[in-house]
């Protein structure tokens, strides 16, 4: 039985170096892999569905009662808590970068603008899911009277946050392709279930960016920039949670 | 011409003819090259992807029936899982999610391709589809694997009525469910896809429904394994492996040592 025990010996040894490959190797055949698999699977979905092609929408009754807040839910951020006391009076809504006419708007400036309703799900990384209707301006609507230079290829969304409610702690951005940002249901929501959008879920304004997971909704938006490269911004990643081993390309 | 008529036939079980062994024993040639090669890959990949999946389930796990979650009520919730089972090992899943769709890719190309070429070298039908004579089988078949016990004769050339149908299952049913309940909890296919969202009730219920496919895979794995290693499991490995399997004399049956037959009562094998 020279044959069974060779091939006893030859699984035995293919076990041994995919266990350790998993265990020692593991975080840059990870790496490679997240590469791989989100290279493919986002090629494949801009690829396949069309750019306009709209997130299902709900009905009323089907709205979450128990809509969870998920991340930051308080900001502790001194700016932050400064204009929360003010119940948002003095916050501006920066668009600068790589934009003709950078903006500086107010929430009264930005409800003069088209408004918005949807109720669409909300879907977190996790797993769980709740709906939400949410109301505020198309992101595009802005991007045009901003006007957008040739070279802008990425919408960057800097936030009022940081996880570690901390002062000098990383505070959250996210950032999004000119697909998505451009996409008929992205919006700055300034409300949600038809009342002024709370705290916990991203007072004064938030990102909905429908196709994609909840990581990708930036809350306590405080600054949007136009850029060509988010390599040399914070961990060059693109995001908060892209920092941190996410995928950036979050429609999966 | 003439001459090779007068040789006893074999029975060919495939493109390549049978090979006589020692002791009345045949080998017969069983998998060609690409079904071994799917069969290992989807091993890996499905392996990947349940560890991976469970490790992704963590997260929140919790399930739910419907379009949300219920926070407060879950349909059930699931009790922790030791690291061992988990890819990586340890909670992570940022890491998971990277496994998973790696090798959701793997599983689905390599199905894609199996289902093909089955398809084409109408494989699927000489080989998985039941006979209208299988299918009267199937009352035996049933008291056979009740009973532990199957041939390893010229009655293992072909599958029996329960290993066809729940193969079929699995290949047609089961494993495609995995795709289909695993797209529709992306909210970017969810763009396109809203029909099949419908159709299963929500993404809560689509996860859920993963969940259950999931498990039924585990079931399979679990009771396909078990019967490889009852009814030899060096002869199956090796027909996995060389494409080559051995057919016992007649009479041979693997099941409880006491009513192992011989070669000798051959001529009263039922």
């Amino acid at each position: 039985m020279n044959r069974r025990r060779w091939l006893t010996g030859a699984v035995a040894t293919a076990a041994t170096a995919l266990l350790s490959a998993c265990g020692q190797a593991g975080t840059s055949l990870a790496e490679q892999a997240r590469r791989m698999g989100e290279g493919l699977t986002r090629r494949t979905q801009r690829l396949l569905i069309p750019r306009d092609a709209l997130a299902p929408t709900y009905s009323r009754a089907e709205i979450s009662p128990d809509f969870r807040a998920n991340g930051s839910t308080d900001p502790a951020a001194s700016d932050y808590l400064a204009l929360k006391a003010n119940d948002f009076a003095d916050y501006r809504l920066v668009i600068d970068g790589l934009v003709e006419r950078p903006l500086s708007l107010s929430l009264a400036e930005l409800r003069t603008r088209p408004s918005q309703s949807q109720i669409t799900k909300h879907d977190c990384v996790e797993g769980w899911t709740s709906i939400g209707e949410w109301t505020g301006v198309r992101l595009e609507t802005l991007l045009n009277e901003a006007g957008l230079k040739p070279e802008a290829r990425y919408i960057v969304i800097h936030c009022f946050d940081a996880l570690t409610q901390t002062e000098d702690g990383d505070r959250y951005y996210e950032s999004i392709d000119l697909i998505d940002a451009r996409h008929p249901q992205t919006l700055l929501a300034w409300a949600m279930n038809g009342e002024t959008l709370p705290v916990p879920h991203g007072a004064p304004l938030r990102l909905r960016v429908e196709r994609q997971l909840g990581y990708k909704h930036a809350k306590y938006i405080r600054r949007i920039e136009a850029v060509e490269s988010f390599a040399h911004i914070a961990g060059g990643k693109g995001g908060y949670w892209e920092d941190r081993g996410y995928e950036w390309y979050a429609g999966i | 011409m003439t001459d090779s008529v007068a040789t006893p036939p074999t029975r060919p079980s495939g493109p390549r003819a049978d090979r006589p062994l020692s002791r009345g024993r045949t080998d017969t040639w069983r998998h060609p090259a690409w079904v071994r090669l799917a069969h290992w890959l989807n091993v890996v990949a499905v392996v990947v992807l349940i560890m991976s999946g469970l490790n992704i389930l963590l997260a929140h796990p919790h399930l739910y029936w419907g379009v949300r979650s219920t926070f407060a009520d879950p349909w059930v919730s699931i009790p922790p899982i030791p690291n061992w089972l988990l890819i990586p090992q340890g909670r992570n899943l940022a890491e998971a999610r990277n496994w998973h769709f790696l090798f959701a890719w793997i599983f689905v190309l390599n199905g894609l391709a199996y289902l093909l070429l089955g398809l084409v070298t109408r494989r699927f039908g000489r080989r998985l589809w039941p006979t209208r004579a299988d299918l009267k089988g199937i009352g035996p078949s049933v008291v056979e694997h009740a009973r532990f016990h199957f041939p390893t004769d010229d009655h293992a050339r072909s599958y029996n009525v329960i290993q066809k149908l729940t193969y079929l299952a699995m290949i047609l049913i089961v494993l495609p469910m995995m795709l289909v309940t695993g797209l529709s909890m992306s909210p970017g296919f969810n763009a396109v896809g809203g029909v099949l969202l419908d159709i299963m009730g929500g993404r809560q219920s689509a996860r859920t429904l993963h969940f259950i496919s999931a498990g039924l895979i585990v079931g399979f794995i679990l009771i396909h394994v078990g019967l490889v290693i009852w009814t030899g499991l060096f002869n199956n490995m090796r027909s996995m492996v060389t494409g080559w399997f051995v057919i016992e004399p007649p009479g041979s049956t693997a099941g409880p040592r006491l009513r192992r037959r011989r070669p000798t009562d051959a001529g009263d094998a039922s």
